[in-house]
């Protein structure tokens, strides 16, 4: 069993770091190198995740507060893979949202719920410093 | 974010020259939208060429697009999806909602 791989990185609570992030997380699927599966579509998935989560954590957990910033952990093995975004807000439920269905029409609603369907466990951990939201991928 | 607007017998193409459509971008093509609503100008085909990937935003965008288009009796279309892109419109069920043309003349003659 090869040792498990681990990212660290912070940010700044600006949108602009969203496809810095995305894209780390692309090349984290390309570096797996037990991974059977479509090696393009988890890449594709995990940028989108990312972007997601983190898109979450600056403009609603962090309420687009210039002063805070957001951490975002990504770790692999040949089992799994987990993806962990902190964020200094209130924090949220996590599970109401995700049993919100966007309607046709709706303009916003539909980041978690993409993240529900495409990562096979989420939970969402509220701390006295920093929540996390956690997102794992079964890679085997 | 980049776009490139051009008219064609009261039909606006909109080609998004961006990779990327995010938060971080996403809400300039809604104010470019609403600005040519206001205009009068209600019927969008919106170029996806450039575009590599797609957010929940970027698709929020659209629909408010849509919504706008159709509320002034006008239409918003899509065209030239790139294959990732169109899969995010078939895992958020939006490919019943909008028409998607494979390419820029066929979106051009449904009008």
């Amino acid at each position: 069993m090869s040792k498990r791989v681990e990212v660290e990185i912070t940010v700044p609570n600006q949108t602009k770091y969203l496809g810095v992030i995305g894209r780390i997380g692309e090349s984290m699927a390309y570096s797996l190198k037990s991974y059977n599966g479509n090696r393009r579509e988890l890449a594709y998935h995990l940028n989108l995740v990312l972007t997601e989560a983190l898109a979450n954590a600056i403009c609603h957990a962090n309420n687009c507060d210039p002063d805070k910033d957001v951490k975002v952990s990504i770790s692999a093995s040949d089992q799994d893979l987990i993806i962990q975004v902190f964020d200094q807000g209130k924090g949220f439920d996590i599970e109401a949202l995700a049993k919100l269905k966007a309607q046709a029409g709706d303009e916003g609603g539909r980041g978690i719920q993409i993240i529900f369907k495409l990562m096979d466990r989420v939970r969402y951990i509220q701390n006295d410093d920093r929540n996390v939201l956690e997102m794992t991928k079964y890679l085997n | 974010m980049q776009l490139n607007m051009t008219e064609q017998d009261d039909i606006v193409k909109i080609s998004v020259e961006e990779e990327r459509m995010d938060a971080h971008n996403s809400g300039d093509l809604k104010e470019r939208m609403l600005q040519l609503f206001d205009e009068g100008k209600c019927s969008l085909i919106i170029d996806l060429s450039m575009v590599r990937f797609i957010d929940s935003s970027g698709l929020g965008a659209l629909v408010s697009g849509f919504k706008n288009a159709s509320a002034r009796e006008g239409s918003l279309k899509l065209c030239c999806l790139q294959p990732q892109v169109r899969s995010m419109f078939e895992l958020t069920r939006l490919h019943r909602v909008f028409e998607i043309f494979t390419n820029m003349d066929e979106a051009l003659e449904s009008f």
